[in-house]
């Protein structure tokens, strides 16, 4: 386990960079003035410029410009907004409402997603699984965005069941609906995910074996098969966070949620390319550490690739 | 013999259990090929007809929307605004006073363009790097791996948000570019793991020892046995590139409002839900239809692609 | 006749009347597209406590079928349709889904067939079978893990305390299958359900392993029910035999009366086909003058067996068409961290094979054999040595030199559903290493796949077929016409006939033979069955770990083995030294 802990955090290195250097490589090197390019039709005023290329070192060559954004990055220096607040201080604001949101959407799409998934594979080619397999389809089918409108048209407006747009501290309870929507598309891949995984461990020998050996059916069934169905689910979590912040972004902005999301979605609306890049550049971050933790947990999970040489 | 328990020699009837020949084949049985069986067990689905002549009623559409309208999408008066549906108007009006139905008829092309275009070249593309990488192996495949775990590490519509929103222009090609730089990683991967799986079997092996060529059983072996996963996956891929172009939309970095697109069109609804859904409805409906079909093909093709399913045929 | 198999049924079960497992007249279907389709057909067995029963059959014949109906464990879309499964006078067909779960484990136990896929691999081994013994309420609580210690050294894995925290992936083979064995056993049923418990491990694994379930079930007064394709272990283990073919019963009785006096045709042919130390060589029909074309048809070796061993003997030595000097093949394998160990996969192997003779290479699972033949075939490089084909050198060849070596050598591979691609069909297959090496005009090639097609007995209608249209069989004589397509003087032959039902075997081995009269072929025959050896071989190499142990004529091995580990192989073949009726 040690040894397999350290080898993704040795993969991870070259990624992080790769990545990083990636967004910066698209922003700043890309044909066009770097700084007008960063602010689309708004131009600003020359002495901004000038404080701009001091500020990127658009003077000195690319590969140090990036190994400056790099090591800015580490202290904690992520830029700055439009505004001239520091993207660092934006976030640590934002970023408690957004994790509020995510933890809830996950805990929906995790929850309702195996249960659904398991009766459903239980159950292959019943009336329920149908319907699990239709309910899910639409849901992959129509945008997160047209299913926030909705949601929020029928919950919020029609009926008031819910705020249609979240105060600024967000508690929990007013992030019950906007979680539903952003859990929605994700729910339903979980259902098709565990319900194919279901399905696949029912036939498998060790299942038979189990049943052999004179265990109940729910033993079987919750020991044998969820359990060894939790794997793939598991490793979708992982690579699901990246739709999870794109999205937030949609539903934060559908909601007026002052998140991670919010803002991202607010500097895109108002053009700011710079607040744009600097969030989302985070955002990668977090989603390749979080590969790694969902990679250890999976080896948790597994005991084949925890011993794996 | 002692006088234990037991069965007696009891020895079946002939009649009952004739003896066959070992092992003799069949001549009157059809020979079929696994992508004739798979066409087979597809057209028996009425799903896969349902999801087809969408398909193909989309594709129509897109070529021809003025086969299904001859209102003009851009002739919009201020007085029909979020105008209830009349005569000539099925779907009624936006909030710039625009055909609603002409322009859902309309923005088909801008969608399906983004989608066919990105699922080609992310399958195109894919297959070559996953299948080169995953045949030749060594440095080769290193190097392919490594750079597309960076690609991979970045979210598809993330990494388009931030494209997007320094490229000066935006076209349906722009954002189908936009979209494949950030999605081809897992084409490749799959098609790599299918690759590689193909290459370790007995039959390259024996292809090798027979004489055949390196090159020819990538060709002629490898990738035929490893494509059927790929064409899965761009199918679905094709809806959740429509998807996601569509949210780039809604987000106003992607197509740009002169361009006529589900997206625009969903996105610019926002602001009149309230009074008028319909507004919203439509194109959203188009867009869900279109992606549930190529989704809906997907699921097909994966049961009459997927050895394990046929085996418990 | 010998009485020692009818020992084993403990004292006293002579005056019990009640059977403890009847089965009547069953009947079992599968419920596919097509249709109800019947797997079963109306099954009679009888089985006394403290008796064993055997039943035999080939791939498809319903054994495994009729063992799973008993405690209901049918995948899916299999239904119990007819007939009565009484145990202890009970039946077992009508308990309902709660009943019918006290009654397995507990009174019936189950060995499966597969090791690998029968453990869960996310949970240990103590775990599962710890399960098993709360279960069936044999212990609770603490006792129960000592419990478990004691059923896996009972098993026979002696430091069970140490290993009760691995996982099924750190276990070998032959110590899941104790696992499982010791599952099955765990809380002394009365009756054990053997599913082929050992046919996916080595000939000497596989004896001990019959010997300790044995030792155990006569220790517990346990009746076993054995599955198995395999007539020799049938008759070594098992003093009642029910023999299925097509969903039926096609023959049952006392073991002994049975293969010493088989009176179905079909149980004829199956003991007739049965390879046993006491067989010989195979010769050729057409040379022996039986000229009979129904020999493919019925796959029976007895009428062909002639020794040909003397004949060779007396002829005078010729040089070596294949001669392999020292060579050696070695593996880096990545171990825990950065370090690489050596395996020496072939350490120093020597032979010569002689011009329309058939060498074979003998060993167990990861004795290096099948590297051999990879060596030999130029599919991997040899690390030191040299190998020598028709006086050539040929490791290191390159273009030219290397596809004429190839057109000169062919192999045939174990598994005929790998060797053969999917999406070619028949006529393509064999018509690829004629168009590989550019050889003849699409004409010409096609007559060419036509003459072969007859030379392997298939109709030329069979080539425009798939390999899944096809059987086992059939597809490995695909794979053979494939082989000779460019008239090579050698044939590489690894594991070729492993994977096929017995019938088939003769019937391919028959095959082979004739071809090799017919178009003096030499055979290099890659097996770990010994008792195939026999049929085939005029000289055997016996492998272990790498290395060649002894190397001797066939005769010469079966008769008066050198080498313990010779002895050993030859006495773990199931029912070596049983005389079947011919």
């Amino acid at each position: 386990m040690l040894w397999y802990t350290g080898r993704r955090l040795l993969q991870m290195i070259p990624v992080f960079f790769g990545a990083t250097f990636l967004i910066y490589f698209m922003v700043f090197s890309l044909p066009g003035d770097p700084i007008a390019a960063l602010f689309g039709d708004r131009q600003p005023s020359p002495a901004v410029i000038e404080q701009l290329r001091a500020q990127y070192n658009l003077d000195k060559p690319f590969i140090v410009q990036y190994l400056i954004y790099i090591g800015n990055f580490f202290q904690g220096d992520l830029g700055t907004t439009y505004s001239g607040r520091a993207v660092s201080d934006v976030m640590a604001a934002a970023f408690p409402i957004t994790f509020r949101l995510a933890m809830l959407a996950l805990a929906f799409e995790a929850f309702f997603g195996i249960i659904v998934g398991l009766v459903a594979g239980l159950r292959k080619g019943k009336l329920f699984d149908a319907s699990a397999l239709v309910v899910s389809l639409l849901l992959i089918s129509v945008p997160t965005f047209v299913v926030g409108f909705v949601l929020r048209l029928v919950f919020g407006v029609q009926l008031g069941w819910f705020r249609t747009t979240v105060s600024g501290a967000a508690p929990w309870g007013e992030l019950v609906l906007p979680a539903i929507v952003l859990a929605s598309v994700s729910f339903a891949y979980i259902v098709r995910l565990t319900r194919a995984s279901v399905a696949d461990n029912l036939n498998a020998d060790f299942v038979r074996t189990a049943t052999a050996k004179g265990l109940s059916r729910r033993r079987v069934v919750t020991v044998h098969v969820l359990r060894n169905s939790l794997v793939p689910v598991v490793t979708f979590l992982g690579v699901d966070l990246g739709s999870l912040m794109v999205g937030a972004i949609v539903t934060e902005g559908i909601f007026n949620i002052n998140g991670v999301g919010g803002t991202v979605f607010k500097a895109i609306k108002l053009g700011e390319s710079s607040t744009v890049v600097s969030f989302i550049a985070v955002m990668v971050v977090i989603f390749v550490v979080a590969n790694l933790l969902v990679d250890l947990l999976y080896a948790a999970l597994d005991p084949r690739i925890r011993y794996a040489k | 013999m002692p006088n234990k328990p037991g069965q007696a020699h009891f020895v079946a009837e002939l009649e009952d259990t004739p003896v066959a020949a070992v092992d003799r084949l069949d001549e009157n049985e059809k020979a079929r090929s696994t992508w004739a069986d798979a066409w087979d067990s597809m057209r028996r689905r009425p799903t896969f007809w349902v999801s087809a002549v969408l398909i193909l009623l989309i594709v129509v559409v897109a070529l021809f929307p003025t086969l299904f309208t001859q209102v003009d999408p851009r002739q919009c008066t201020l007085g029909n605004s979020n105008g209830d549906p009349t005569a000539g108007h099925p779907f009624g009006f936006n909030r710039q006073g625009c055909d609603v139905y002409s322009r859902t008829i309309w923005g088909t092309q801008a969608s399906l363009t983004v989608g066919l275009l990105a699922a080609s070249i992310v399958t195109l593309f894919g297959i070559i790097v996953g299948a080169l990488a995953g045949y030749y192996g060594g440095w080769l495949d290193a190097v392919v791996s490594r750079i597309g775990d960076i690609f991979f590490a970045i979210p598809t519509v993330l990494g388009a948000i931030v494209l997007m929103s320094v490229l000066p222009t935006a076209t349906p090609i722009t954002v189908a570019f936009v979209l494949s730089v950030f999605a081809w990683p897992q084409i490749a991967r799959i098609m790599r793991g299918a690759v590689l799986s193909a290459s370790n079997s007995d039959y390259v092996m024996a292809s090798t020892a027979l004489g055949v060529s390196k090159f020819r059983i990538l060709l002629r072996h490898v990738v035929p046995n490893a494509i059927a996963p790929v064409i899965v996956i761009a199918t679905v891929s094709l809806g959740t590139f429509i998807v996601a172009e569509a949210t780039l939309s809604f987000l106003g970095i992607g197509l740009p409002p002169s361009v006529m697109s589900w997206g625009n069109d969903i996105g610019t609804a926002q602001t009149s839900i309230v009074t008028s859904p319909q507004v919203l409805l439509y194109p959203a409906a188009a867009l869900s239809i279109t992606v549930l079909a190529f989704l809906m093909l997907g699921d097909i093709l994966r049961d009459a692609l997927d050895p394990t399913a046929r085996a418990t045929r | 006749m010998s009485q020692t198999l009818l020992d084993t049924t403990p004292e006293g079960t002579e005056n019990e009347e009640q059977p403890l497992l009847q089965i009547r007249n069953l009947e079992v279907s599968f419920q596919t597209q097509r249709g109800l389709v019947p797997a079963v057909r109306g099954v009679d067995l009888t089985l006394y406590a403290g008796q064993t029963l055997a039943i035999v059959g080939e791939s498809g014949s319903g054994k495994t079928t009729t063992a799973q109906s008993i405690i209901d464990l049918l995948p899916g879309p299999g239904k119990v349709t007819g007939g009565q499964i009484l145990f202890e006078g009970r039946d077992l067909t009508t308990l309902n889904a709660k009943e019918i779960q006290a009654v397995r484990g507990n009174l019936i136990g189950y060995v499966p067939q597969d090791p690998m896929s029968n453990l869960n691999p996310v949970w240990n081994i103590g775990f599962q079978v710890e399960e098993a013994i709360k279960a069936n309420n044999v212990a609770q609580g603490k006792e129960a893990r000592a419990r478990t210690i004691q059923v896996l050294k009972e098993a026979g894995l002696s430091d069970a305390q140490d290993r009760l925290k691995q996982y099924p992936h750190q276990f070998s083979g032959g110590m899941r299958q104790r696992v499982l064995i010791g599952i099955g056993l765990s809380a002394r049923p009365k009756l054990l359900i053997a599913d082929e418990p050992t046919s996916a491990l080595d000939v000497t694994v596989q004896r001990q392993i019959l010997d300790h379930l044995g030792t155990l079930t006569r220790d517990y007064g346990t009746s076993v029910l054995f599955i198995t394709h395999d007539l020799g272990l049938a008759a070594e283990r098992a003093e009642q035999l029910v023999v299925m073919y097509k969903g039926r019963v096609v023959e049952s009785g006392p073991s002994q009366e049975i293969l010493a006096n088989p009176q179905h045709p079909y149980t004829q042919r199956l003991v007739s086909a049965a390879p046993s130390l006491a067989s010989r060589r195979i010769q050729s029909a057409k040379h022996a003058g039986a000229g009979d074309p129904e020999i493919f048809g019925e796959g029976s070796l007895d009428d062909t067996l002639i020794a040909r061993a003397a004949e060779r003997e007396n002829a005078a030595p010729v040089k070596d068409l294949i001669s392999v000097r020292d060579i050696s093949k070695v593996y880096r394998i990545r171990t825990k961290g950065l370090h690489t160990n050596e395996l020496r996969a072939v350490d120093g192997v020597s032979f010569g094979i002689q011009k329309g003779t058939t060498t074979a290479l003998v060993g167990e699972s990861g004795s290096g054999k099948s590297t051999v033949a990879k060596l030999i075939l130029q599919l991997e490089s040899i690390t030191t040595g040299a190998i020598e084909f028709d006086g050539q050198d040929v490791a290191g060849l390159k273009g030219k030199e290397l596809l004429k070596f190839r057109r000169r050598v062919q192999p045939v591979f174990q598994d005929p559903y790998g060797s053969l691609d999917p999406q070619y069909n028949v006529g393509n297959t064999i018509a690829e290493p004629l168009l590989a090496h550019g050889v003849g005009t699409p004409k010409e090639r096609q007559e060419r796949v036509k003459e072969l097609l007859e030379q392997v007995s298939l109709p030329w209608a069979s080539r425009f077929r798939y390999p899944s249209e096809l059987s086992g069989g059939q597809r490995q004589r695909i794979a053979i016409a494939r082989a000779l397509a460019l008239k090579p003087d050698v044939l590489v032959l690894d594991e070729a006939v492993s994977a096929l039902d017995v019938l088939v075997q003769g019937q391919v081995l028959n095959l082979l033979t004739e071809l090799q009269t017919e178009l003096g072929l030499t055979y290099l025959f890659i097996t770990h069955d010994l008792a195939v050896v026999r049929l085939v071989a005029d000289n055997v190499c016996v492998m272990q770990k790498g290395r060649i142990v002894e190397a001797a004529s066939t005769d010469e091995v079966f008769e008066n083995p050198k080498q313990s580990y010779t002895q050993e192989l030859l006495a773990a073949i199931p029912g070596g030294n049983f005389q079947f009726g011919r």
